[in-house]
């Protein structure tokens, strides 16, 4: 009897995860069947989840509008490299604030986090124009120097992971090697940064996501020189029209319609969700390893 | 010698966070402090450089009052988000509460719930809504079946039909702090409930008397968690407006910083209240 609630149990839970798992997914099922159908499939009432043909020149279309390859790029290149830099900067200052006592160091601490609430729109007139005297807008150095500086999206949460990485390492560690005569530099760099792996692992992963995703501070600093597939992505009715204007003479489906804007945005995401598709454990992994809810 | 023991270790430790005080004062201070007397100026960008002409209070005043879209929008954000937040929080700790089960292939389902948090970019929410695609069909007959502006006040339709419109990707914004309340699940004392049971709690009593209290931390962190994401994502109205009202000649740059700093304190006010509605709920157990 109790055998029989306990399993009637699991399967409502299951049922009711498989439920909310549907209708949370149901935005990309849906978008991936549309961005195979052909103009007809679109119009036809009768074709509406699977596509009565795999048309795949949407995607042509879609990838030409984007300049795929091109901004695929750039875009791993403004998503990678403030990520690695965000993340080391984070592991030193996180480093810095789990194990020296320096003096007004709550205080200093409050501040890391408080840079986290304060949104990038109420200081980024500022910055923009000093990297702008600076010559930086339209490189990637107008996003390499805040990482660096730990001023980078969301830095203050990525300190805030290390510190708590650092301060779960046994201090015995630590002692033991400065007893054999290791300089506090050398014990961070061989002693501290090997056990911290899955912290850098993590950081760098959120890092990577979030810069790639970023809009708002990359209109502003990229300028025209740099671009990105969500930048590109928001422009793309615009860029659309200007690469295959209306043809009035012709009817053969040259404007844009849902089914490209969908493969347009099925492209976006591609290169996110491989990387999500090899990483996924330390994604879903994160909070419980960084230890981040306080112990 | 002690004293010389202290000084040095302060300074190895500033050698590491050195960088991040140099950075906090340059780029977050300076430009935070630069932003607060923009919004007090009239801001020209002019060929030799930037004019600032003191003006008072009067980019405020234009932002509040003369500006017939900024405060409407403003409000609407702020409505949004109160409502938006216990949606998405409660939505989390359900979906927690499920993962928390014993239950075979339930990595499975943590993988699929936490995939929004990686793919989701303004331009690919926008286009998903602008398709249609971020509610149920179902949702949106019953939408345009109830005629929802005639029966409740316009904002209030207005709230109503964007909860309804955009359901799923309001949904999508709970991954993380699905994680967080997980991973405080899982931190909870089983030894706790057997002494519940014991004692003749059900299980729903110990869900409102243990469980909820034990992740009332957690429950903070999500609140502040999800009140930056909503105002920070880039399709918020107001950073959309703040944005269109830099490129624009006939404001300058002082009225966006007005509108900064006001949609920044507006925040900070929701945080606020969020903050002290959970601890009165803790004071009042």
């Amino acid at each position: 009897m109790k055998w029989i609630t306990s399993a009637s149990y699991k399967l409502f839970v299951y049922f009711l995860l498989s439920l909310i798992g549907f209708v949370y997914l149901y935005p990309l099922f849906y978008m991936v069947t549309y961005s195979f159908m052909n103009t007809q499939d679109l119009i036809d009432p009768l074709v509406s989840w699977i596509p009565s043909q795999w048309y795949t020149n949407n995607f042509v279309r879609a990838a030409a509008v984007m300049d795929f390859y091109n901004t695929l790029w750039q875009n791993m290149l403004v998503s990678f490299a403030p990520a690695a830099i965000q993340t080391a900067a984070a592991a030193l200052i996180g480093y810095g604030f789990a194990r020296f006592r320096i003096p007004g160091k709550p205080i200093l601490f409050a501040l890391v986090l408080a840079t986290f609430i304060i949104p990038p729109q109420i200081t980024m007139i500022p910055q923009f124009l000093m990297f702008r005297d600076l010559g930086l807008i339209g490189s990637v150095f107008s996003y390499l120097i805040p990482a660096a500086f730990g001023q980078g999206l969301k830095s203050g949460l990525f300190i805030l992971i290390f510190y708590q990485f650092f301060r779960m390492i046994p201090k015995a560690l630590e002692e033991a090697a400065q007893i054999d005569g290791a300089g506090p530099y050398k014990i961070f760099a061989f002693i501290c940064v090997p056990t911290a792996v899955p912290a850098f692992i993590i950081s760098f992963l959120f890092s990577m996501v979030w810069y790639w995703n970023e809009t708002t501070l990359a209109a502003l600093y990229l300028g025209d020189q740099l671009t990105t597939l969500p930048l590109e992505l928001q422009k793309f009715a615009t860029t659309y029209q200007r690469l295959y204007p209306v043809d009035p003479n012709s009817q053969t489906g040259r404007s844009l319609n849902e089914a490209i804007n969908m493969a347009g945005t099925f492209l976006n995401i591609i290169p996110l969700l491989i990387v999500y598709f090899f990483t996924q454990r330390w994604f879903v992994e994160s909070i419980e390893r960084s230890g981040i809810t306080g112990e | 010698m002690k004293l010389r023991h202290r000084q040095r270790e302060a300074l190895t430790g500033l050698s590491f966070i050195g960088i991040w005080i140099i950075g906090f004062l340059v780029l977050t201070c300076y430009p935070l402090i630069r932003t607060l007397m923009f919004s007090f100026s009239d801001v020209r960008i002019t060929a030799d450089g930037i004019k600032t002409e003191y003006v008072g209070w009067q980019n405020y005043n234009e932002a509040l009052f003369l500006d017939v879209q900024f405060g409407d929008i403003l409000v609407n954000y702020m409505l949004e988000t109160m409502l938006i937040v216990p949606v998405i929080v409660v939505f989390a700790l359900i979906v927690a509460l499920l993962l928390n089960v014993s239950l075979r292939g339930r990595g499975v389902f943590r993988t699929i719930y936490f995939l929004p948090v990686i793919i989701t970019s303004g331009p690919v929410v926008k286009q998903l809504m602008d398709q249609g695609a971020t509610t149920l069909p179902g949702i949106q007959d019953v939408l345009e079946a109830s005629r929802l502006q005639e029966q409740f006040p316009g904002v209030l339709a207005d709230l109503i039909t964007f909860l309804l419109s955009s359901f799923i990707t309001i949904l999508w914004f709970s991954g993380v702090q699905m994680l967080i309340f997980l991973a405080g699940l899982q931190k909870l004392d089983s030894s706790l409930y057997e002494a519940a049971s014991i004692d003749g709690a059900s299980k729903w009593e110990s869900f409102w008397k243990l469980t909820l209290p034990l992740l009332n931390p957690m429950i903070v962190v999500n609140i502040v968690y999800t009140v930056i994401m909503q105002s920070i994502f880039a399709l918020n109205p107001v950073i959309e407006y703040i944005q269109d009202a830099m490129y624009d000649p006939a404001l300058g740059m002082g009225n966006s910083a007005a509108m900064a700093w006001l949609y920044f304190v507006a925040m900070l006010l929701m945080l606020a209240v969020f903050v002290f509605l959970v601890r009165q709920r803790e004071r009042t157990r």
